[in-house]
């Protein structure tokens, strides 16, 4: 009991932008038309993108003679970017098309 | 004051994710939106790569991290470009593999990491680990399952989706998804609670397993299913980039990995209930097994009748009002501006023209407004499906373009129906209903229609954009 109550105490900056982040995407996501769902989804897929970070920080710590984790940390730069710059292309793509209305 | 400025780039990238999804839910700000949030993302990024540092270290490997930034934004650029308006779900759920496995790489990296730091007593030895390190390792393993569960179900979706890979299952296939999934969870807590001897070849394991996992997780599921699939493997990414989030006591990642988890998890919810089933019902009961029934029903239900070019065209143009349902096949036969030359053409001769749209239509929720208003079909002409279905009772023509289970009745009346309870188009309020197919085939989710046996109904077989060219090209001449 004593850990649980330390671990929440240490993480609670983390923990209290975990659950303001969960209403907040719920209250956002619920006033969307559904003509919008699809560039929705494909924005929110671009968002989690976000992962590219991870990746960077990976990639910078590595050690010059770590082949292995170099490698592992250059595909995982390259994934993340993929997600993220495909996202938005995407997403835009879709979008462009909405703003011609007569 | 470069960790003070970098904490400054993080604000802005959250912020700027929430106002951007926000603002994507306008179709008037939407593009905005969505350019604020990729702006905000590479703020997030350069900063990153700039002001990022570790133990007073900086970031290393510039020449590999600008060379992977370079290759991943040429392909994903080219790749995004060049796909067609059709086959944008199957970009999507690509796309989010690739998310999910980049998650997955992370925690791999980490979990070597934190095994080669510690050559002789990192894992072996209980207790050298301090608390935190506990977090940290559940915190990988986490990141890891549903990263990998992610990419391996998003690439499965993604050859359904575009007919490389077909329907499988067998049976007892949900206990064995359950057992490997247990199994999976069992290892990784063995590893966060006991670290045994052999934690390095569990880790490896559970990548294995994680893997098996997401494939067995969505290949059983029903292709009329897979934008759901895909909603939920967009959220489970969320959560597995908010584990990288928890990993670096990172706050933008943790708050957009959370933003968009949340999100996408009320989103599958949300088109779960415009097919009127339960997220359970879908993941859980594959299509397969009740259909054959009602396909035997449905063979003796009787003759349908065609209908010529000429009469369609006749009954068309002297219409008052006439209503396009569209669905997949107007997506497949990239029907979306013949569409549009029709609707302009039957407008001029005072037809008043609608389009009726279900939630589902096509392979993803708004799947047929973004190929309509590629097409240029203005917004208004747009009819949601509460809406449609008053509007169906005062129209005298029904246009159905490649649909087939949004319109299926069975839907209404069958209770043995795979499809029974799901809202549909209830097109047969109209006068006249021209059913416009390839063939008789049953749809996406394997049904007979008994529409197309009814008095009022009339096919009009061929291609959807064949029929439509011939079909305008008729009213023109009349």
């Amino acid at each position: 009991m004593d850990q649980l109550l330390s671990w929440i105490s240490a993480h609670q900056e983390m923990i209290y932008i975990v659950v303001l982040m969960i209403f907040v995407g719920i209250e956002v996501i619920g006033r969307v038309p559904s003509v919008l769902h699809t560039p929705l989804m494909s924005g929110a897929n671009a968002i989690h993108g976000v992962v590219i970070i991870g990746a960077i920080i990976v990639m910078g710590k590595a050690e010059e003679g770590n082949i292995i984790a170099l490698i592992l940390g250059f595909l995982a730069v390259v994934l993340g970017t993929l997600n993220v710059v495909g996202g938005f292309v995407v997403t835009d793509r879709m979008l462009e098309m909405f703003k011609k209305k007569k | 004051m470069e960790l003070n400025l970098l904490a400054l780039c993080y604000l802005f990238g959250s912020i700027s994710f929430i106002v951007g999804l926000k603002m994507l839910s306008n179709p008037a700000s939407a593009r905005k939106g969505n350019l604020f949030a990729a702006a905000g993302m590479t703020i997030a990024i350069l900063g990153t790569i700039f002001l990022y540092q570790e133990h007073g270290m900086k970031l290393g490997n510039y020449g590999w991290i600008f060379g992977g930034l370079l290759l991943g934004s040429i392909v994903g650029t080219l790749m995004a470009k060049r796909v067609q308006m059709t086959s944008m779900p199957e970009m999507v759920s690509l796309f989010n593999g690739m998310g999910g496995a980049c998650a997955a790489l992370i925690s791999i990296i980490e979990f070597r990491h934190l095994v080669k730091g510690n050559p002789n007593q990192a894992i072996s030895a209980v207790g050298s680990f301090s608390g935190l390190d506990q977090t940290t390792l559940l915190i990988i393993l986490l990141g890891l399952i549903i990263g990998a569960v992610s990419f391996a179900g998003s690439m499965i979706a993604w050859g359904k989706l575009n007919g490389k890979i077909k329907d499988f299952s067998f049976k007892g296939q949900h206990i064995a998804n359950l057992l490997l999934f247990a199994i999976t969870i069992l290892m990784a807590a063995d590893i966060v609670i006991a670290r045994p001897e052999a934690s390095p070849l569990f880790f490896y394991l559970i990548i294995f397993f994680s893997i098996l996992y997401g494939v067995f997780f969505v290949l059983p599921i029903g292709g009329a299913d897979m934008p759901v699939v895909i909603s939920l493997l967009n959220s489970f990414t969320g959560v597995a980039a908010a584990c990288g989030g928890f990993l670096y006591s990172n706050k933008v990642m943790l708050t957009g990995g959370i933003l968009v988890g949340a999100a996408g998890t009320l989103l599958t919810i949300l088109m779960c209930k415009a097919m009127n089933r339960s997220l359970k019902n879908v993941l859980i009961g594959s299509f397969g097994a009740s259909a054959s029934s009602a396909q035997v029903r449905a063979a003796m239900v009787g003759s349908y009748k065609e209908i010529s070019l000429s009469d369609a065209a006749v009954v068309m143009g002297y219409a008052n009002k006439v209503m396009i349902v569209p669905g997949y096949g107007l997506a497949v036969a990239q029907a979306q501006h013949v569409c549009h030359e029709l609707e302009k053409t039957l407008e001029a001769r005072g037809v008043e023209v609608k389009y009726a749209i279900h939630p589902v239509a096509g392979r993803m929720p708004g799947h047929m407004n973004v190929l309509l208003a590629e097409a240029d079909v203005s917004y208004e002409k747009l009819l949601e499906m509460e809406i449609a279905n008053e509007e169906f009772k005062s129209a005298d023509v029904v246009l159905i373009l490649g649909a087939n289970d949004v319109v299926n009745p069975a839907a209404k009346s069958d209770p043995a129906s795979p499809i029974y309870g799901m809202p549909i188009l209830e097109v047969e309020e109209a006068k006249h209903v021209i059913v416009n197919k390839r063939s008789m085939k049953p749809g996406y989710a394997g049904i007979e229609n008994q529409l197309f046996f009814q008095p009022k109904t009339s096919m009009l077989f061929g291609d959807a954009k064949k029929a439509l060219q011939d079909l305008l090209a008729e009213i023109r001449n009349i």
